[in-house]
């Protein structure tokens, strides 16, 4: 007999104190990321202005925003499930929760939910900054929801692979830094992959990050290099494939149970 | 009566080692029973596959009837697991912990009450606002038991609660789990200190590498094995100790000679002995054989 009350009420705790573990550190889960964005944004668009134009109506500084958005969104969706495991692992006390009877779904749902928050609440802020130095439109909000969410979503999920593999904070630096860091400079944040050699073209085509955030860029502008279903079905599929993984590795207790 | 916890041939093996070699044991509803061993007996082990922290290579176990993997949700609701290690989530203080722990288990506001009597129980009243990361060891013990507690088990395990905690807090805690054994909890604490076992525990069971050795009332279990150890420092001087005591000798480090004694009476005849080659005793200590010298017995090997 399942208990409604119970399986929720377990959720809903594990949810809650993930996100109060992030909003405690605030100053380092969403200040730091968002002054991080804020300056890429004065500099970049100070330097590159003049220079890059990518969509004939649409200004550099406006272009670069939904970019620089969408890469935060996703590094701190990554960073707040991975990091919160691995922090758990090293100091032990992730066997809170492996002695209760939260299911590997639960686990999963609460640990997902807090990434996309934590994700979103980043680029929320990251937004309210840029309203205050250019003029951005909102063509479609729901696209822009739904690239939102599914990014968080992709990254909050590969977060939880990352830290249930990992067992030392070096070893998520490797993630950081060899992942993600490469995947966000490659996507076409700061660029259209246009004017990219045919080489690498190619090689961010096979970059999930790409797809994000020029679906989500079309979501205010309304042009964008790939069709934005297509750009979701992709996301979409990876986010399938990743979920798949990871809800093995916790149903099978990989790395957690020994 | 209902069965607590029932072992049945739990086999743990890590690569070629074999941790667990087949355990079968029964605790009864109600009882205070002591798991003893040394380091390394297997333990930990057997406890991390009960709470579900570890699996069984073979073989199964239930808890209040629910099996551990089948029914895994309604094993772990039985049952409370206070872990070895001082762990403690850097991030909130006593009661928020306490609180988030009940939630897991399904238990909202309705559970307050009894999240207060539990602070109150381990006296952690002062401390229930305060981040756990600024709790000394003792407070962090504490907090981990009141942990264990949030969800009322009927079973509680104790790994090793006693370590590195001081005396006076030892004995309040376990006049609280002695509370609550008298309340009705099951109660299976693990220690390598055998005086714990003896004063608490009704029925023990010792382990040794990977095996249960002994399972025996307490009573019993220390008329078994009961003995005492003599410690002497012995001014040789190139003298041999007598051959008729050489026998009795358990350890010799420098010129500190331990003898241990099935009986007490063999003191007079060590004395006698050392008296007749004229081998003066410098200093001397009688102790009570710890689990160590019961192990050496049942084992029969020197380790």
């Amino acid at each position: 007999m399942i208990n409604f009350k119970n399986e929720f009420l377990g959720t809903w705790t594990l949810l809650k104190k993930e996100l109060l573990r992030f909003w405690r550190v605030v100053f380092q889960t969403v200040a730091a990321p968002v002054i991080t964005a804020v300056l890429y944004l004065l500099i970049f668009s100070h330097v590159l202005a003049n220079h890059v134009k990518v969509y004939d109506n649409i200004e550099y500084t406006a272009f670069l925003i939904p970019g620089l958005i969408m890469m935060s969104l996703l590094q701190n969706s990554f960073a707040n499930s991975s990091s919160s495991l691995i922090q758990s692992k090293v100091m032990g006390n992730i066997v809170f929760i492996l002695l209760t009877p939260i299911t590997y779904l639960q686990f999963f749902l609460a640990f997902l939910i807090a990434s996309i928050v934590r994700g979103v609440f980043v680029g929320a802020c990251i937004y309210l900054f840029a309203l205050l130095y250019v003029d951005l439109p909102m063509l479609h909000p729901w696209i822009i929801f739904g690239f939102a969410m599914i990014g968080g979503a992709l990254l909050g999920t590969f977060g939880i692979i990352a830290g249930i593999w990992a067992h030392r904070f070096d070893q998520m630096a490797v993630f950081q830094n060899f992942v993600i860091m490469p995947l966000s400079f490659l996507s076409g944040v700061f660029y259209s992959i246009h004017s990219l050699p045919p080489f690498w073209q190619k090689l961010s085509q096979l970059n999930p990050f790409f797809y994000m955030i020029d679906g989500f860029r079309y979501g205010f502008f309304g042009q964008s290099d790939v069709a934005p279903l297509l750009s979701l079905s992709i996301v979409t599929f990876f986010f399938i494939v990743l979920a798949s993984l990871t809800l093995g590795m916790l149903k099978s207790g990989y790395k957690l149970r020994s | 009566m209902k069965k607590a916890i029932v072992f049945n041939k739990v086999k743990k093996s890590f690569g070629k080692l074999e941790a667990l070699k087949g355990i079968d044991l029964t605790i009864e509803e109600g009882e205070f029973f002591a798991l003893l061993g040394p380091n390394g007996a297997g333990k930990s082990t057997l406890i991390n596959i009960l709470a579900g922290l570890a699996k069984p290579s073979s073989g199964s176990i239930k808890v209040m009837g629910y099996d551990v993997i089948q029914d895994y949700q309604n094993a772990r609701r039985s049952l409370g697991v206070v872990p070895q290690e001082l762990v403690f989530d850097p991030f909130f203080n006593v009661r928020e912990m306490l609180r988030f722990q009940a939630g897991y288990f399904g238990k909202g506001r309705e559970n307050d009450d009894w999240i207060d009597e539990v602070i109150e129980g381990l006296d952690l009243q002062e401390k229930a606002n305060t981040n756990m990361r600024m709790l000394s060891g003792g407070m962090k013990r504490r907090a981990l038991i009141a942990q264990a507690l949030v969800h009322k088990p009927p079973v509680i395990v104790l790994d090793e609660p006693t370590a590195g905690v001081d005396v006076e807090l030892r004995n309040r805690l376990w006049q609280f789990i002695k509370k609550l054994n008298q309340k009705g909890h099951t109660i299976v604490l693990t220690t390598h200190y055998l005086e714990e076992a003896e004063a608490l525990c009704s029925r023990v069971a010792m382990m040794d590498q990977g095996k249960v050795v002994a399972l025996d009332k307490t009573r019993n279990l220390l008329k078994r094995f009961s003995a005492k150890n003599l410690k002497l420092r012995l001014d040789l001087k190139g003298k041999k100790i007598p051959i008729n005591i050489q026998k009795l000798i358990q350890s010799k480090d420098h010129d500190f000679i331990t003898f241990l004694l099935e009986e007490i009476s063999e003191v007079e005849f060590i004395m006698g002995e050392l008296k007749k080659t004229k081998i003066k005793i410098l200093d001397m200590e009688l102790t009570n054989s710890d689990l160590e010298n019961v192990f050496l017995k049942l084992t029969g090997s020197k380790r």
